[in-house]
């Protein structure tokens, strides 16, 4: 049996031929079906998110498995002609299930969505009776190669944005933000998407501030937040735990010496000041006091350069254990073991290419 | 038999430590069931000890500066499998692992382990006063230990300078809570053990080691107070809990014991 791999991705094709050939989420185990009736083919499941739409299939001969696939999607979408598609035969097939549910081909490294996303796809493909044996235990086993990958790696170690590492850094010092109140200074694009990553991980409340108090209140209706007028700012600060400063000020909102009255008024209560605007809201002097944590723009930037560069590391690690997971693959799906070792072994780069 | 149970008990603490600096070495660093199980196993081998050597000398075994040290260490790890899963506190093992194992390697190749008759009778409040003391100080080596990786957590936080283990520190919120409660408990308890000590009369009230008790007792009294009101920062909570673990040390440095060479 062999198993072929036909699509396009990020890496190949730009979006707007990729939503040509997308396939709408409730579709896809229908499609599937389809696809393993046609000519050639046994089983299929079809992937199809926003940065990639692949067909993977199992069939008795590659040739014809192949050319029962490309008038399949010639017929169904259209035809798959070009450098924007890649085909992979047995081997390199498994190998790149392998990588895309472990991150390692997603457009930020080491992502997690979409072995979700997979998953997904593989339980409509299941679902509408298009898969059997062969990619059955292909998807299972590439599951069990994201969970190994990402226990065993780095590679979904980190925040990788700014909003991410300012989360990150908030679960660091609060554990839980349940109980966490936030005051967004400046109602900036910036400012709106950390506290939503902050909002997302469930604060208690939202504070927001802004020169243009009609700003500050749509802002915080979008994020069921209570809006204050920006001079009033400061009478409800003594409960906050986060405070995101995006303002357009050209000096420090929020100096040491004003800062430093209320921290000794509640020395236990840490503050986590996020500053994202330039010129900065908050007086660098701010970190000096006692349980308080400050991180401009660039010191968030830099944990996000660096946890993607611990990313990058970790790559050669995951294709080790990739590469093991592959061969063991092989050698079940081949009668003949030696057979598996030969087409799984990696003999030239581009070896694999029908 | 019971020297035997302690080799084995010290080194599934030196397996539980080398399993985490290994995996921290190796940048990957997860909570693992061996870890756990390493360090129960020690402690009951640990426990087994203790009821063996109680069990020959009729009394609670603190007669000598080796059992002392053996039954510190056990109440350092009763703390943490009390402590541990209720805060969920991940790497705590991993910090208290090679404090148990330094006590205890200590202990047996550095203690003598002499038996000798001891000069009191067994008595109920000398054997309260010297157990509860001790499980105390358990307490506050525990405190010690979240205070040393509230300051580690807490220097990568304000110098920026994030290092893999970050991920693996315990938030330095729930660290602060945990230490802060930590020393309210062991103060508690020395409260008991030293109120045991004052009913044994001047034999007791007479040893100087009792006056630096005591200081060591208004010491914690201090810091559970201004923590538990939250009067002072965590930061300088944790700070008092290793320094006054130092004094801690001492006290022991300083024990006599009850035996014909000791007053007390």
């Amino acid at each position: 049996m062999e198993i072929l791999c036909l699509g396009l991705s990020h890496h190949t094709a730009p979006v707007e031929l990729r939503e040509k050939f997308a396939i709408p989420d409730g579709e896809v185990g229908a499609v599937a079906r389809q696809l393993s009736s046609a000519p050639g083919v046994s089983e299929a499941v079809v992937v199809s998110t926003c940065n990639r739409v692949e067909f993977y299939v199992a069939a008795e001969q590659a040739a014809a498995g192949l050319a029962g696939l490309r008038e399949f999607v010639s017929a169904r979408l259209a035809p798959p002609e070009g450098a924007a598609f890649f085909h992979h035969a047995t081997g390199p097939s498994v190998r790149h299930l392998f990588r895309v549910v472990s991150g390692l081909e997603s457009m930020m490294l080491g992502e997690t969505e979409i072995l979700g996303q997979v998953k997904k796809a593989y339980a409509s493909a299941t679902e509408s009776g298009a898969t059997a044996k062969h990619l059955n235990k292909l998807f299972q086993r590439a599951f069990n190669v994201a969970k190994d990958v990402r226990t065993n790696t780095n590679i979904t170690r980190g925040a990788v944005s700014v909003g991410s590492a300012a989360v990150d850094l908030a679960e660091r010092i609060f554990g839980k933000l349940a109980h966490c109140t936030v005051m967004i200074l400046g109602a900036g694009e910036t400012s709106e998407l950390t506290a939503g990553a902050l909002q997302a991980r469930g604060v208690k409340s939202i504070f927001v501030a802004n020169r243009s108090y009609d700003r500050a209140a749509a802002l915080a209706q979008k994020m069921s937040g209570t809006a204050i007028h920006f001079d009033e700012w400061q009478r409800s600060f003594h409960d906050v735990d986060i405070l995101i400063g995006s303002t357009a000020a050209p000096h420090h909102v929020l100096t040491a010496a004003q800062l430093a009255p209320i921290m000794h008024t509640r020395p236990a209560r840490p503050l986590f000041c996020i500053d994202l605007a330039v010129p900065r809201d908050i007086d660098p002097a701010v970190n000096d006091l006692d349980g308080v944590y400050l991180y401009d723009i660039d010191s968030l930037q830099s944990i996000a350069e660096h946890s993607m560069n611990v990313r990058r590391q970790e790559l050669t690690i995951c294709e080790q254990m990739i590469e093991r997971h592959a061969v063991e693959f092989g050698a079940w799906l081949a009668v003949d073991p030696l057979r598996a070792r030969d087409q799984f072994s990696r003999i030239a780069p581009e070896g694999g290419k029908l | 038999m019971d020297r035997l149970l302690l080799v084995i008990s010290t080194f599934c603490f030196l397996f539980g430590f080398a399993y985490t600096v290994h995996a921290l070495r190796a940048r990957v660093y997860r909570a693992s069931r061996l870890n756990l199980i390493a360090i129960l196993t020690g402690f009951l081998a640990q426990t087994a000890f203790l009821y063996l050597r109680g069990e020959t000398l009729g009394r609670c075994p603190l007669t000598n500066r080796f059992e002392v040290l053996i039954f510190l260490s056990w109440s350092l790890v009763l703390f943490y499998l009390l402590i541990g899963p209720a805060y969920r506190l991940s790497l705590l093992g991993a910090f208290t692992s090679p404090l148990v194992f330094l006590f205890q390697s200590g202990a047996l190749l550095l203690v003598a382990d002499t038996t000798s008759k001891p000069r009191l009778a067994p008595n109920a409040w000398l054997e309260l006063h010297a157990a509860i003391s001790v499980v105390a100080y358990g307490a506050f080596a525990l405190a010690c230990v979240a205070g040393v990786m509230y300051l580690a957590q807490e220097r990568q936080l304000k110098t920026h300078h994030i290092h893999s283990i970050f991920y693996h520190l315990p938030p330095i919120r729930d660290l602060a809570v945990a230490n802060a409660r930590l020393i309210i408990v062991g103060f508690a308890l020395l409260t008991v053990g030293l109120g045991a000590g004052f009913k044994l009369g001047s034999v007791f009230t007479h040893s100087p080691l009792t006056a630096w008790s005591v200081v060591v007792w208004l010491l914690y009294g201090v810091l559970a107070t201004l923590g538990g009101l939250r009067r002072i920062s965590p930061r300088r909570v944790a700070w008092l809990s290793v320094a006054a673990f130092g004094a801690v040390l001492l006290t022991l440095g300083g024990l006599r014991f009850v035996t014909e060479t000791g007053a007390l």
